[in-house]
């Protein structure tokens, strides 16, 4: 962790950039839809209201400025998911899922 | 209660819609921010999707063999019944803004009152718009108080974009024999009853907006009515009836 979290983000005169999170129905968890720029949180959620919703896609949204996101570097990939590679036992895989479970 | 009155009333409330969404529509492809741009599309087809309604309604009642379409697209500009303020020319996007803010507040007030309406199919229209209308007004407003409250430059845009449309907000409110008589059957309310609402709304945010409202209450009427149009009404007409005038019958 830098002190990135502490300290407000930079304005530089554009929008900020916030990505944009959709639950589409209840049950289901949000799920990444895209990005758009807004001057703040409540304005995003207006305009996410307008680019990814037309056609009745959710029930919730959700906004987070990208500035706030902490990724995984690309380079450190091999450490972080190939081990995982060839333990296919760690997949539940083995079991037959019944119909009536529903979303897993 | 007559239908040539109840024809009219459609009219006033389907013009504004069409004239006010043709208008929104010029933003398409070159509004300030990509956001902007879809937004003010949305706010656009909203009010044509309302007009499709209040048209269609009003080509029943008229019983003509006259449709929606027909009455969008091939009607002058003395036979429209839309209030001023919607017909004139965006200027730049705080104009605008302020536009569609003044008629929002207008638009959830009158659209709430109109879901009583005694009309069946009024109140069903207007149950179904006004959610519509709901989310027009919370948007322009925000988008009123970010730039009124924003730069001394925003502010000096937002401003005049009052000044300018103050004169035109009057016409809301007017009430002739027509309305007289549909309030009385409770078609619709009285219009004069709406401004106590319109204007604690406008009032509210405009405050917040650090805009000084006007304290002129002259008022230019005429488009309701259909007796007076501005110019800019048949400008507007030109553009958006071209295709039909050209290609009369053209389809899908």
């Amino acid at each position: 962790m830098t002190d990135q979290a502490t300290t407000p983000p930079k304005r530089t005169g554009e929008w900020p950039l916030f990505e944009v999170f959709i639950r589409g129905q209840h049950g289901l968890s949000h799920r990444h839809v895209g990005s758009l720029h807004a001057p703040d949180a409540e304005m995003a959620i207006k305009n996410a209201r307008d680019v990814y919703t037309r056609r009745n896609e959710g029930v919730s949204i959700w906004v987070v400025e990208a500035e706030a996101i902490h990724a995984s570097a690309p380079g450190d990939k091999e450490a972080l998911y190939d081990p995982s590679n060839d333990k296919v036992y760690r997949h539940p895989t083995f079991f037959d899922v019944p119909d009536e479970v529903g979303h897993m | 209660m007559s239908n040539a009155a109840l024809f009219q009333t459609l009219l006033r409330l389907g013009d504004n819609t069409l004239v006010l969404g043709h208008r929104v529509s010029e933003w398409c492809g070159k509004a300030p921010v990509l956001e902007e741009d879809i937004a003010l599309a949305n706010t656009a087809l909203d009010l044509i999707g309302q007009t499709q309604m209040w048209l269609g309604y009003a080509a029943e009642i008229e019983n003509e063999g006259r449709s929606a379409d027909d009455l969008a697209m091939l009607r002058d500009v003395w036979d429209f019944r839309n209030i001023l303020m919607v017909e004139r020319p965006n200027l730049d996007f705080g104009h605008t803004m302020m536009r569609q803010f003044l008629f929002d507040a207008y638009h959830r007030t009158l659209l709430t009152a109109l879901k009583d309406s005694t009309n069946p199919r009024i109140a069903e229209i207007a149950a179904k718009a006004v959610k519509e209308a709901t989310y027009h007004f919370e948007r322009s407003a925000e988008t009123v108080i970010a730039l009124g409250d924003g730069t001394p430059e925003s502010h000096e845009f937002m401003q005049n974009g009052l000044n300018l449309l103050w004169p035109f907000t009057g016409e809301m409110f007017e009430c002739d024999a027509i309305d007289a008589e549909m309030a009385a059957a409770g078609v619709i309310p009285d219009p004069i009853s709406l401004r106590d609402t319109w204007i604690a709304l406008v009032s509210d945010t405009l405050t917040e907006a650090t805009l000084a409202i006007p304290q002129d209450d002259f008022a230019h009427k005429g488009g309701r009515t259909g007796r007076q149009h501005t110019e800019h009404l048949g400008h507007l007409l030109t553009q958006m009836q071209w295709l039909q005038r050209a290609y009369p019958g053209a389809n899908w």
